[in-house]
């Protein structure tokens, strides 16, 4: 079970609130990933969600039960720091002995636990060195691992990628997922990249300066965004945000069309426009333009095989059905 | 990091540090100022009542008073410039490329593990006895006449004793001072033709003002209150008599509490006026 | 750094170096060579270097008259019981201002290094005072809590600048994996913090084996260290240079020793972390 529920949740640091009070709701077994750019207040959510910082004001119910007031170590809940923390001095089979040492789960029932955790995460043959010695990916697998044993209701992750190289992250990515999909337990995930939590979550909370902008599931939020915030947010890259004439012509502040959704042709179009870069991926590629009304420079996505150099003329055609409408006050129209 | 329950931990686990020196720095302080405005003669009468600033007046006036003064600034000021000048020039000279630096450096800083006691002693009789002494042997062999190191040149003899102790204090810490700076600023102002004593007068002597205050600061502090130096050596006679010795003095050896709390309150102000100069930078570095 | 330098210039440092160093060392050095020579010899003209009898003969009368071992005792009891209780009540404190520093930690770290700067002279007739009225004068108890008092505020403020190095995550990590503030500090903290905490205790050790105020005034015949031993070798009937020497080298020999381990400590435990 790991149903966690938000009440009015409010957190200030001195006079400063970073977390208006807000409401959210965690079902058991989902995956939810908290997004925002940095600052955005998803990390001291987690941390509130996690008994590490107290909440100002607002209750949080962890299955049913008030655990406003409970410390970290009562919650049943287990944490995935971004620097690791794995215990310098322990080596790996007591780093991930260390919880069930601390809630005195008899040795045999200890070892059972270690030994199986290690083989999901491949730990096997690491499990008497020393942190210091591994690689950032066993080190992450390490810390995984410690919170498993512990068979919580649920497991925070607090941007537990971040320090992995490129190549590292996808792979990790993708344990993540599979390991969710195994345990089924509750998942909390914090991240600034929307790609982790476009491929990874059941639901993502995007934040923007301790709001939450919108709930949802990864392609409700590429549908319908609610907001500019979100639309820019969401999506790689970044949605096109078109303002004035043409904006009114579709009686609208502000359009925003997606890269994936303009078609591009050397000879006719709507809009004409200039090629800036063109970022060539071999499988997409990536045209930034210039000379579009109220958008500059426009960002488009053609096939691998559009060769268009710097200074080429393009003609931009979006796609009628695709193109989202926002007021005034950067809420979505219809 | 910060719940509120952590912080309540923090207060408690802070607390037995805090009480502790809380403690001990007000009951003595407390017992002082109290004891500097009475007439208080154990051996004599014992507590014989209250007598204003009789005391503090008393203690300034003495014809003691004044000299002792005189000889804590020699001893402090002397030993602050030989520690200091010398200091930046082994600091300066170990941190060159040498062969054997670890054990020169040991051998450098070695008079600071040797205790007070021990080294006023050593110095005392085996250098500088004025016949057996190793600095009479010296004069002899050169011709001259031997000094009379305690007695007739006692003031230079203890300063020359206390640097000697705190000499290594000095370099250790201006040689860390020396180690921190980017030796690409010194190649640059190389490339930019500064002769040595120019580099040495613009970029070293700058960057290592801040090691220099922190030295002179905490060597103030603790050669203010030189004690077992003087104990040894000439027990205060001779001209050495230091504001410490004079309070040690009147409070154990003619047992007037009074007139010595008096002298103590004195040096406490005048240590926490140096004491302020240094908490000013010490709690500067703190923030970053 | 890395930069070539002849091997001239490498040996001229090399010889001022090495002359500056055994100049500055040379008083230890004569008083250990003093105390293997027999009293004739100590005080020859010329005096003699290295040629001459070794003899133990000082060490064994040394101990024999002022049953020197007694001495080593309180030295050794005071010195380690003040730091290692110092230890057992700063570390919880430094733990407090390190991870739950608060608007008030600097100015208490700051107040409670200002309690070292207090003049001793200042307070002794007080303590003195104290210590007769709980007939503890001359004993090695009394003697041991006022050097931890005195040492204290260094200990807190190493363990501080030592703790401040530990990433936080990693405790908050202890707490969420159920570990109690006291297992927090017992299993994780202070196994990190080992390599700190032993510096302390060796600086720590150092300062008070040395210190020379308290220790001759607050004892007599009982609880008085090695400071007040050799102390009592000034009176003129004591002039022996050979046992002098031989004391003298028996009660810095084992300070020179972990001296030498903690110079790297030394001076961020002597400049409260102001000199990095």
């Amino acid at each position: 079970m790991g149903r966690i529920q938000l009440n009015q949740v409010q957190k200030k640091f001195g006079d400063v609130e970073v977390i208006p009070p807000l409401d959210l709701e965690i079902n058991d077994g989902e995956f939810v990933v908290f997004v925002g750019p940095s600052g955005c207040g998803k990390s001291t959510l987690l941390r509130l969600i996690a008994g590490l910082e107290d909440t100002t004001a607002g209750h949080i119910e962890i299955d049913g039960d008030d655990a406003t007031m409970l410390p970290p170590a009562k919650r049943g809940l287990a944490m995935v720091f971004q620097s690791y923390a794995l215990y310098p001095h322990m080596s790996v089979r007591k780093n991930i002995a260390f919880p069930m040492r601390m809630a005195k789960i008899p040795q045999e029932e200890q070892d059972r636990r270690i030994s199986s955790a290690a083989k999901a995460l491949n730990l096997t043959d690491y499990l008497d060195r020393r942190p210091g010695q591994l690689s950032g990916g066993q080190r992450q697998r390490v810390a995984i691992g410690r919170a498993i044993v512990r068979e919580p209701a649920a497991f925070l992750f607090d941007e537990p990628l971040s320090n992995l190289d490129a190549a590292l992250r996808v792979g990790m990515r993708m344990e993540i997922s599979e390991l969710h999909k195994k345990l089924a337990t509750t998942m909390v995930y914090v991240t600034h990249d929307q790609v982790e939590a476009m491929t990874m979550a059941d639901k993502i909370v995007v934040l923007h300066a301790g709001v939450i902008e919108q709930v949802g599931s990864p392609l409700e939020l590429y549908r319908n965004p609610r907001n500019l915030f979100v639309a820019g947010f969401i999506g790689s890259p970044k949605m096109n945000f078109v303002e004035g004439p043409e904006a009114a012509k579709h009686d609208a502040q502000t359009i925003g069309i997606r890269p994936e959704h303009i078609d591009v042709s050397t000879t006719e179009g709507t809009w004409q426009g200039t090629v800036g870069v063109a970022e060539h991926l071999g499988s997409d590629t990536f045209i930034h333009i210039h000379g579009i009304p109220g958008c500059d420079p426009m960002t488009v996505r053609a096939s691998g095989e559009m060769s268009v150099v710097h200074g080429d003329t393009v003609y931009l055609t979006p796609r009628a059905d695709q193109i989202h409408r926002f007021d005034a006050q950067g809420l979505r129209i219809g | 990091m910060a719940t509120q329950q952590s912080r309540s931990a923090a207060r408690l686990m802070m607390a037995p540090a805090v009480i502790l020196l809380l403690g001990w720095m007000l009951v003595p302080l407390i017992m002082t100022l109290w004891f500097s405005f009475r007439k208080y003669l154990p051996l004599r009468g014992g507590d014989q009542g209250w007598v204003g600033l009789e005391n503090y007046a008393r203690f300034i006036s003495s014809s003691s008073f004044w000299p002792a003064v005189q000889t804590t600034l020699i001893i402090v000021g002397g030993v602050l410039i030989i520690t200091v000048a010398f200091g930046i020039v082994l600091a300066l000279l170990l941190d060159q490329p040498m062969w054997g630096q670890g054990v020169v450096r040991i051998l450098v800083i070695a008079p600071f593990f040797v205790m007070p006691t021990v080294s006023a002693l050593v110095w005392k009789n085996m250098f500088m006895d004025p016949v057996n002494g190793i600095l009479a042997h010296l004069w002899k062999f050169f011709g001259a006449e031997p000094v009379q190191w305690l007695s007739q040149e006692s003031l230079q003899s203890i300063v020359m004793i206390v640097s000697w102790q705190w000499l290594p204090f000095a370099t250790l810490i201006l040689l860390t001072a020396v180690q921190s700076l980017d030796s690409e600023q010194l190649e640059a102002a190389e490339m930019d033709g500064a002769p040595f004593l120019k580099r040495f007068w613009f970029i070293i002597l700058p960057h290592l003002s801040r090691a220099i205050t922190i030295v002179i600061l905490i060597q103030t502090i603790f050669l203010l209150s030189i004690f077992a130096e003087i104990f040894v050596t000439t027990g205060g006679a001779f001209g050495t008599r230091t504001l410490t010795y004079l309070i040690f003095q009147r409070v154990l050896e003619s047992q007037n509490v009074g007139l010595g709390s008096a002298g103590g309150v004195y040096a406490i102000i005048l240590a926490n006026i140096v004491a302020l100069f240094l908490m000013r930078i010490v709690g500067k570095n703190l923030d970053t | 750094m890395a930069r070539a330098v002849t091997t001239q210039r490498k040996a001229l440092n090399t010889a001022i170096a090495w002359a500056i160093g055994l100049l500055i060392f040379f008083p230890i050095l004569w008083t250990i060579l003093t105390s293997f020579k027999t009293e004739a010899q100590a005080i020859a003209d010329p005096p003699v270097f290295l040629f001459f009898d070794w003899t133990l003969e000082n060490y064994a009368v040394v101990q024999e008259r002022s049953n020197y071992m007694r001495f080593l005792w309180n030295s050794v009891f005071i010195a380690g019981g003040s730091t290692i209780l110092g230890i057992i009540i700063a570390v919880p404190a430094a733990w407090s201002m390190a991870f739950v520093p608060s608007k008030r930690t600097k100015d208490i770290l700051l107040w409670m290094l200002s309690t070292k700067m207090l003049p001793a002279v200042g307070v002794l007739y007080p303590i003195y005072l104290i210590f007769i009225k709980l007939g503890i004068l001359d004993s090695r108890l009394g003697l041991t809590v006022v050097l931890m008092l005195i040492n204290l505020p260094i200990i807190v403020w190493m363990l501080y600048t030592y703790f401040k190095e530990i990433p936080g995550e990693i405790l908050e990590a202890a707490r969420m994996d159920g570990a109690s503030l006291r297992n927090e500090i017992l299993y994780v903290l202070t196994p990190m913090a080992i390599p700190g905490i032993a510096s302390t205790l060796l600086l720590n050790f150092i300062l008070a084996w040395n210190e020379a105020f308290w220790t001759l005034n607050l004892t007599a015949a009982q609880a008085a260290p090695l400071t007040a031993f050799i102390a009592s070798y000034s009176s003129p009937e004591g002039l022996f240079f050979a046992k002098l020497s031989a004391a003298s080298t028996m009660a810095i020999a084992p300070i020179l020793i972990l001296g030498w381990f903690s110079q790297k400590q030394l001076v961020r435990g002597l400049t409260f972390g102001a000199v990095k």
